[in-house]
């Protein structure tokens, strides 16, 4: 493995190694407070009567944490480190590298504090009230500078992919967040929409269907073009095929937000169109999910060996399941079944901790000892232990989310002959408990394996360097 | 030329520029550059030192699925 200080570029990679220790972290946290709320659906004593604990405060404080502290750390930490390895450039702009770290955590650390106090804009994925926003507009903008003038200055002649789903990410994360963003301001931290009714709820979506798809998906692409080469180390299976799968599905994610407005006051055609979109965009998902995968064809034997390369190759596998589960979903007559029950917490966690998580754990597994002159992790065995304790931990998951949801979407459309609801909103409620607690369960795993490898880290930061050897293949 | 005349034109110019996109990328003049790309992030970094550049080119060299 090359080191930092043996190339001939003077790489910055300061900032990737705070990136990468807080993406830990974060993870932690993150999961940390999903699982708190997981148990508050089943212990309701468990916020403890304080306004501050209630879960309506702390699920978005859970999903801010994962998808804006770790999922975001985890992109700004390998996108800086891609770019400036693939451009072979050091990054662009110095200081200001320095400034989007602590401005990013500058934003976490505003959002911990403000929503458990309660300050909520209500717009899922967006809850952070309006000085909120603007830090993050400014520390964006930084992002796209630092991004962009590296590769402006590169000394090589091609854009590696990587790059430019990176690319596309940081600048549509830019757009949908200024768009959604706007507010008329009436206090220090309330604010109301621009947007009035129905055009709210679709810009809403618009932005919220486009986080999952750039910041969720573009960005760890990015991250897939560049680590599962390096991992297996061998070239992408089809380079030709990442062109297509780019541009394909850069054009046509940003289509598919009404899906998440089946059966409102959207118009219907709106509603058709987002759900037509949905199903089309299968094909650019699985199209770059092969291509990953397929970069293994004939080396598959590295899987036995090679914990990270399982990390990698499985959060593909969880990418293609969730991104035909998604289209599914978006048919408005499955929609019918499956809306506001919890087989979408299933979807939304079978690509969260399945593709997105999984991911950026191989990816650091990968860049940790890179970054801090090591051959390799402190444990590779720690490594194999996390991978199966969170994959143990997803299954559960996701399983009982959706034989839940499914339940609860029979439950509630179930009429009597007479034409009554044949159940209460209760009775599905006390059905779905014993789900709730192995949803719990699968929780606690994800959370440990997130610990196991917070351990793993420091003992491999800690270790003197170049003292943790490779392990050389048989 | 209405709104609806409009946007079916621009549908179509979407459609065209994707089956360019895909023609180009697919191209057999573009294949040798597109797996030299492919390879270029499994090279050690390019600017070592020349001793033992030609060690690290070889000790990487990776064969390129030439079925794709």
């Amino acid at each position: 493995m090359t080191q930092s200080n043996t190339s001939a570029v003077d790489y910055n990679f300061d900032v990737v190694r705070q990136f990468t220790v807080m993406t830990v972290i974060w993870g932690i946290v993150g999961t940390l407070v999903g699982v708190l709320i997981a148990a508050q659906l089943i212990w309701p004593a468990l916020n403890f009567d304080t306004p501050w604990l209630t879960y309506s405060r702390l699920r978005p404080l859970h999903t801010n944490a994962v998808i804006f502290a770790f999922g975001t750390s985890a992109l700004f930490a390998t996108s800086y480190y891609v770019v400036q390895r693939t451009c072979q450039a050091q990054l662009f702009g110095g200081k200001l590298a320095s400034f989007t770290f602590w401005g990013w955590q500058a934003v976490i650390l505003s959002a911990a504090i403000s929503l458990p106090l309660g300050y909520n804009s209500t717009k899922e994925y967006a809850e952070l009230e309006w000085p909120i926003d603007l830090l993050i507009t400014i520390v964006w903008v930084c992002y796209a500078i630092v991004f962009f003038g590296t590769i402006v200055k590169r000394k090589t002649s091609h854009i590696y992919v990587a790059n430019w789903f990176f690319g596309a990410f940081i600048i549509t994360v830019a757009m949908l967040h200024i768009v959604n963003s706007m507010v008329i301001p009436v206090s220090a931290m309330k604010s109301y929409s621009l947007y009035p009714g129905a055009v709210d709820a679709m810009v809403q979506w618009w932005y919220g269907h486009n986080a999952v798809g750039f910041l969720l998906t573009a960005g760890f692409l990015g991250m897939m073009y560049y680590f599962v080469p390096k991992q297996s180390e061998r070239p992408i299976y089809s380079y030709r095929l990442s062109i297509v799968h780019f541009w394909a599905l850069i054009s046509l994610y940003i289509w598919a937000g009404p899906h998440h407005l089946h059966y409102t006051a959207l118009p219907d055609w709106a509603q058709s169109v987002g759900m037509v979109m949905s199903i089309v965009l299968f094909l650019p998902s699985w199209g770059g999910m092969i291509n990953g995968i397929m970069t293994l064809s004939g080396a598959w034997h590295k899987l036995r060996t090679d914990p990270i390369l399982r990390f990698l190759i499985v959060s593909l596998s969880f990418y293609g399941m969730s991104t035909f589960e998604g289209p599914m979903m978006a048919i408005k007559s499955v929609n019918a079944l499956s809306h506001y029950t919890d087989w979408t917490v299933g979807h939304v966690h079978s690509g969260a901790l399945g593709w997105v998580a999984m991911v950026s754990i191989g990816a650091l597994y990968h860049l940790i000892p890179v970054l801090f002159n090591q051959g390799r992790m402190y444990s590779i065995r720690l490594i194999n232990i996390h991978f199966w304790i969170h994959t143990t931990g997803i299954v559960l998951y996701i399983v009982a989310m959706w034989i839940s949801g499914v339940m609860q979407g029979l439950m509630w459309r179930a009429v009597n002959t007479d034409g009554t609801l044949t159940y209460s909103f209760v009775e599905s409620l006390t059905a779905s408990y014993p789900f709730y607690f192995i949803r719990f369960l699968g929780g606690v795993l994800v959370v440990a394996g997130f610990l196991l490898m917070a351990y793993n880290m420091f003992k491999t930061i800690g270790a003197k360097d170049g003292s943790l050897k490779a392990v050389e293949e048989a | 030329m209405d709104y609806g005349t409009l946007r079916g034109l621009f549908a179509l110019l979407i459609l065209a520029l994707f089956i360019i996109i895909v023609v180009w990328s697919y191209s057999k003049k573009r294949k040798t550059s597109f797996d030299e790309i492919a390879n270029s992030i499994l090279e050690k970094e390019q600017l070592q030192d020349n001793d033992n550049e030609s060690h690290l080119k070889t000790d990487s060299k990776q064969e390129t699925n030439n079925n794709v």
